[in-house]
């Protein structure tokens, strides 16, 4: 267990380990129950229900990324983190663009 | 001509030299590529039902046909699998090819659960009345939702074969690429769930 050194010579083949799966997996359920219950029973206004529901998300999204996608054990230089920090780029611009147009024209009729 | 030809085989040893980019870490690279344009489908389709979701045009509204213990149960299941994965890469670095196709299988039958309780979600609002054609909010959610159904079932469908192949061929270079990849895939359906959860479920029923 202490040693997987069988072919471990490149070093691309220490993706993770036990305790940061489970770690990863413990911080995920917690992030996930978090909203739920505060949504079940309307602990919290609009706004702050709001606030909890995208916060845990976006952190869970972060959890995930490192512990189980081990984005920070690729080689560098890492074209994957620049490649997805454009990719979200492009996803703000267009979710965040269609809701705003798209109110507009909702209270222009 | 053959200098050229010279410095260019140069060149490459050179390149070969430095950057120790084996075709697997490449490989992997270009899956990470694949994953955030499957990112960009769907924010498109996010922004899409985001925008429609109140546009019930008389309809059954959503929101009331949501059935949160059948949402949780499938957030769990697939959160679970996502972790199962995660373990059959652990038990394949470390050279064990039954307990690698185990936790697949483990993966795999959560995977299925997962699809089964959707469908019969969806089965569900259709009775209902709320069907694929009924309003442009129904529209956009069965398509938001379905695509990411359908991302699941493919990779059901390949981590099935991929049983297979490590079945006959063992933990070698390429199935040990192709497990990589398929789990980093696993991962990603899982992080698109959450988002689904988030917005589709928990501030519909808020």
């Amino acid at each position: 267990m202490a040693e997987h050194n069988s072919h471990d010579s490149h070093g691309h083949e220490q993706h993770g380990s036990l305790k940061s799966y489970v770690i990863g997996f413990i911080l995920s359920v917690v992030l996930t129950i978090i909203p739920l219950v505060v949504v079940l029973n309307d602990m919290m206004g609009k706004t702050g229900t709001l606030i909890v529901i995208l916060g845990t998300a976006a952190l869970q999204f972060v959890v995930q990324l490192f512990f189980f996608m081990h984005i920070r054990e690729t080689e560098k230089p890492r074209w994957n983190v620049m490649a997805l920090i454009f990719g979200l780029l492009i996803m703000m611009t267009i979710v965040i663009g269609s809701i705003w147009i798209m109110l507009n024209n909702a209270v222009a009729h | 001509m053959a200098q050229a030809a010279a410095k260019h085989g140069e060149n490459h040893a050179h390149g070969h030299d430095h950057g120790h980019h084996d075709p697997q870490e490449m490989k992997i690279l270009g899956f990470w590529f694949f994953l955030i344009s499957d990112v960009i489908l769907f924010s498109v389709l996010f922004a899409t039902f985001i925008v429609l979701r109140d546009n019930s045009a008389g309809g059954p509204i959503l929101s009331e046909l949501i059935k949160m213990p059948g949402v949780i149960a499938e957030t769990f299941i697939l959160l679970t699998s996502s972790f199962t994965s995660g373990l059959a890469v652990l038990a394949m670095n470390q050279g064990k090819v039954k307990q690698l196709i185990n936790w697949l299988i483990v993966t795999a039958v959560l995977g299925a659960s997962f699809i089964a309780l959707e469908v019969y979600e969806f089965i569900e609002m259709v009775h209902e009345g709320f069907s694929y054609t009924t309003s442009a909010a129904s529209g956009a959610f069965f398509t938001l939702v379905g695509t990411h159904g359908l991302h699941v079932s493919l990779g059901l469908i390949w981590m099935i074969g991929l049983m297979f192949q490590l079945k006959k061929r063992g933990i070698t270079d390429v199935t040990r690429g192709k497990i990589n990849v398929i789990s980093l895939y696993w991962h990603f359906l899982d992080v698109v769930w959450i988002f689904l959860l988030s917005i589709v479920y928990l501030m519909g029923v808020m």
